[in-house]
C-alpha cells in the first residue's frame, strides 16, 4: 500500500520540488542582480571596459538586427497590403507598418534576436571563464569580478537594446516603404503622412522605447546569471547557453504582455 | 634530485589551521583538522584524489567558509575579515591554479601586469620593468606578447606563477603544479618553486599527489585522507613511517588499506549463482 | 585582435547610428513633428456631448490643424463638458464669435474640433470662452431620429 502511494504521489512531489527549486533559483538570481548593480558605480573609473563590451554586445549584433529588420519590414509591407487591399484601405499601409514595428515587433523581435546572439555569447563566455577558474583567480588577486567583468557587460546590454530596437524599427519602416510604395504601388506621400498621423510619440514610440529598455535589462540579467552560475564543465557551459536563450526569450514574451497591458492607453 | 632545504628562520607560524570542519552536502570533507605552516618553509599537502586538497586551499584563501574551526593567516582570522580587509590580505597571497587561470583575452604581458595595474598606481614604464623581471624569473620573458591560447600547459603555468609573484606576496599556494607535466617541465617547476621560495622569502604550500617530486623539495609533509590527517612529518620521517596506509600511498602500492577491489559480492556466486 | 582605436570608433558609430534611428523614428514615423511645440494660447468651449474627443485630438480650421485639445473636464453645475483648446499663437485672428463643432474625420475616423470663424472684429485671447458650440453627433440618436421620422410617415 505504501509503495502504491509513493508511485502515485511521485509526480506531485517532483512538481513540488521543481517549483521550490525554481523559486530558489529566482531568489539566487535576484541576489546576483543586486551584486551586479552594486558594482555599477565602479565602472565610472573604467569606461573603456564598457566600450569594449558595447562593441561585442552591440556592434556585433547590429548586422543581424538590420537584416532582420529589413526582412520583417518588407513582409509587413506585403502582408499588410494583402489584407488592407480587401477593405480598399491600402493607403493606410504606413499606419499599419509603423505601429506594428514601433509598438511591438521592434522591441520584441530585437530582444529575441539579442537573446539568441548576444545573450548566448555572454553566457558562453562567462561559462568558459568559470570553467577555467578565471573568476577564482580574480578573487584570489583581490579583484571583484562583479565590478570588473559583470557590471560592464550589464550596462552594455541595457544601453544597446533600445538602440538596436530603434535601428530595427527604422530599417523595417524603410523596408515596408520599398515593398509597399516601390513594388505594390501604394502612394508614397500617403505612406508617410498616414504613419505620422497615427504613430504617437508618447503613446507608441516612448512605450516601445521603455519596453526595449526593460527587455535589455532582463535579457542581459539572464545571460549573465546563467553564465556565472553555470556548472564549470564543457557540458555545463553548453547547457547554460541553451537555458540562457530559452529563459530570456520566455521572459521577454511574458514581460511584453505585462508591459503592453500596463502601458497601452485606452483612450 | 636533492635540494638543500631551508630550515626556516625561527618557528614563526604564518598560517595556523585549528579544528577545521567542512562538508559539502552530506559528504564530510574535513573533520577536525589541525595544521601549521611555518614561515619561509615549503609545506606539502598530499593525499588521494578527491580528498579535498583544493578545497583546503580555497578555505585558506577564504573563497570557502568552514563549518567549524579557524584559519589564522599572519595573525588574522581570515574568515572574520570584512571585504576590504580580506581583499587587502589576499593581495599578499599568491595562488597558482591547476589550469593557470590566465585571462584568455589578455596577452601574457597584460596577464602578469594585471594585479599590478589593479592594485597600484605605478607608471607604465615601471610596470614594464616589473613584468619583464617576473617573466624573466620564470624564464618566459620572450613570450610576453603571446596569447594564453598559444601557450603549452607548462608555459601557461609558469606565466601564472609570474603573475602570482607580481605583487611580491608573502606566500604562494600551488594547486597540483606537477600534474600532467613532462619530466623536463616537472624539473623546471620544481626548480622555480624552490628558488622563488628561497630568493623571495616566501612561504609555499603545495597541494599535490606526486609523491616523489614533492618529497624532494618540501620541508614538511601532511598526508590527508578521509577528512583527517593520516601522517605528517619531514620527508625523512615519512620514509620511515610505520603506518600501512602511509606506506601504500607514499610507495604507490596498488593494494593495501585502500583496497584494489571495489566492494562486491563473492566472485563465485556472482558468476554462477542466482 | 581589433585595435583599441578601431573598437572605440565602431562603438561610437554604433551609438550614433542608434540615436539616428531613434531620431528618424521620432521625426519621420511618429507625429512629433506635427505636434505644435510652439507657443499656444488657451480658450475653452462647452459641449453637451463630446463624443469620442480626447486630449491631444486636433483642432482644425478649414481642415488645417491649428492646435490641439489639452484638457477635458466636466462642469457638474451646468452639466456640460468643458474642453480646453490650445491654439498656436500665430493663429491669433479668430473672432470672439467663432463657433466650435465636433466632427469626425472620414466615416469612422477619430474626432476633432473644427473652428468656424465669425464676423466680429474682436479676436479671441488667452482664457476666453467660445460662445457657439455644436456637440458631436451620436450615431444612436441619429438612428433614433431616423426611426421616429420614418414612423411618422
Amino acid at each position: 500500500m505504501g509503495e502504491l502511494w509513493q508511485r502515485l504521489s511521485a509526480p506531485f512531489t517532483a512538481l513540488g520540488r521543481a517549483v521550490l527549486q525554481s523559486f530558489e533559483r529566482l531568489g539566487h538570481s535576484t541576489l546576483f542582480l543586486l551584486q551586479v548593480i552594486k558594482g555599477l558605480p565602479a565602472i565610472l573609473l573604467r569606461p573603456w571596459l564598457v566600450v569594449q563590451q558595447l562593441y561585442s554586445v552591440g556592434v556585433l549584433t547590429t548586422v543581424i538586427i538590420i537584416v532582420a529588420g529589413a526582412f520583417v519590414g518588407m513582409v509587413l509591407g506585403l502582408q499588410g497590403y494583402n489584407i488592407l487591399v480587401r477593405f480598399n484601405s491600402e493607403s493606410s499601409l504606413g499606419t499599419m507598418v509603423g505601429l506594428t514595428l514601433v509598438r511591438e515587433l521592434g522591441p520584441v523581435v530585437t530582444a529575441l534576436l539579442f537573446a539568441g546572439r548576444a545573450g548566448s555569447a555572454l553566457t558562453a563566455e562567462l561559462g568558459l571563464m568559470k570553467a577555467t577558474e578565471q573568476f577564482s583567480g580574480m578573487e584570489m588577486m583581490a579583484v571583484d569580478p562583479y565590478k570588473r567583468v559583470l557590471a560592464p557587460r550589464f550596462i552594455a546590454g541595457v544601453v544597446s537594446m533600445p538602440l538596436l530596437a530603434a535601428m530595427f524599427s527604422a530599417v523595417g519602416v524603410l523596408g515596408g516603404y520599398v515593398i509597399g510604395v516601390g513594388l505594390l504601388g501604394v502612394d508614397g506621400g500617403a505612406y508617410w503622412s498616414q504613419m505620422q498621423g497615427s504613430v504617437d510619440f508618447t503613446d507608441d514610440l516612448m512605450t516601445g522605447f521603455y519596453k526595449s529598455l526593460a527587455f535589455g535589462f532582463v535579457c542581459t540579467w539572464v545571460a549573465l546569471f546563467e553564465g556565472y552560475d553555470s556548472v564549470p564543465t564543457s557540458e555545463g557551459v553548453g547547457r547554460a547557453t541553451t537555458q540562457s536563450v530559452v529563459h530570456a526569450s520566455l521572459a521577454v514574451l511574458g514581460l511584453n504582455f505585462i508591459l503592453t497591458a500596463l502601458l497601452l492607453e485606452t483612450s | 634530485m636533492q635540494f638543500d632545504n631551508k630550515t626556516g628562520t625561527g618557528d614563526d607560524i604564518l598560517i595556523q589551521v585549528r579544528g577545521l570542519a567542512f562538508r559539502r552536502g552530506s559528504r564530510v570533507i574535513f573533520d577536525g583538522v589541525d595544521m601549521d605552516f611555518r614561515r619561509g618553509a615549503i609545506t606539502a599537502i598530499m593525499g588521494p584524489s578527491g580528498t579535498g586538497k583544493t578545497t583546503l586551499l580555497k578555505l585558506i584563501g577564504a573563497q570557502l567558509y568552514p563549518d567549524a574551526g579557524s584559519i589564522i593567516v599572519d595573525g588574522q582570522n581570515i574568515h572574520e575579515l570584512g571585504q576590504h580587509a580580506l581583499y587587502n590580505l589576499r593581495k599578499r597571497m599568491g595562488m597558482l591554479f591547476q589550469s593557470g587561470a590566465l585571462l584568455t583575452d589578455l596577452t601574457v604581458f597584460d596577464n602578469v601586469a594585471y594585479p599590478i595595474r589593479e592594485h597600484t598606481d605605478l607608471s607604465e614604464r615601471l610596470i614594464r620593468y616589473l613584468v619583464l623581471a617576473k617573466l624573466h624569473a620564470v624564464g618566459l620573458r620572450g613570450a610576453a606578447d603571446l596569447m594564453p591560447s598559444e601557450l603549452s600547459g607548462g608555459m601557461a603555468r609558469r606565466v601564472a606563477l609570474a603573475r602570482a609573484i607580481a605583487l611580491d606576496p608573502m606566500m604562494i599556494m600551488y594547486d597540483e603544479p606537477f600534474s600532467g607535466q613532462d619530466p623536463i617541465s616537472m624539473g623546471v617547476i620544481m626548480k622555480l618553486i624552490h628558488e622563488l621560495n628561497n630568493n623571495l622569502d616566501l612561504t609555499s604550500i603545495i597541494v599535490s599527489h606526486d609523491v616523489r617530486e614533492v618529497s624532494s623539495i618540501a620541508d614538511y609533509l601532511y598526508v590527508i585522507a578521509d577528512g583527517r590527517i593520516m601522517e605528517q612529518g619531514t620527508p625523512e620521517q615519512m620514509k620511515d613511517s610505520r603506518s600501512d596506509w602511509a606506506r601504500q600511498f607514499l610507495n604507490g602500492l596498488p593494494d593495501g588499506p585502500v583496497a584494489f577491489h571495489y566492494p562486491a559480492p563473492d566472485y563465485g556466486t556472482d558468476l554462477f549463482g542466482g | 585582435m581589433i585595435s583599441r582605436r578601431t573598437t572605440e570608433f565602431l562603438v561610437g558609430l554604433f551609438v550614433a547610428a542608434g540615436i539616428a534611428a531613434l531620431f528618424m523614428l521620432a521625426m519621420q514615423v511618429s507625429n512629433l513633428s506635427t505636434i505644435s511645440l510652439g507657443d499656444t494660447y488657451r480658450v475653452t468651449a462647452t459641449f453637451t456631448n463630446i463624443g469620442s474627443l480626447s486630449a491631444r485630438s486636433p483642432v482644425k480650421a478649414s481642415g488645417v490643424r491649428v492646435g490641439q485639445v489639452t484638457a477635458i473636464n466636466y462642469d457638474d453645475q451646468r452639466n456640460q463638458a468643458v474642453v480646453t483648446l490650445s491654439i498656436e499663437k500665430r493663429f491669433d485672428k479668430f473672432s470672439v464669435d467663432t463657433a466650435a463643432s465636433i466632427y469626425t474625420a472620414g466615416l469612422l475616423g477619430e474626432q476633432y474640433v473644427a473652428l468656424q470663424p465669425g464676423v466680429e472684429d474682436d479676436t479671441l485671447k488667452d482664457g476666453d470662452s467660445l460662445l457657439f458650440t455644436n456637440s458631436a453627433m451620436v450615431l444612436e440618436r441619429l438612428i433614433g431620429k431616423f426611426m421616429v421620422n420614418k414612423m411618422e410617415q
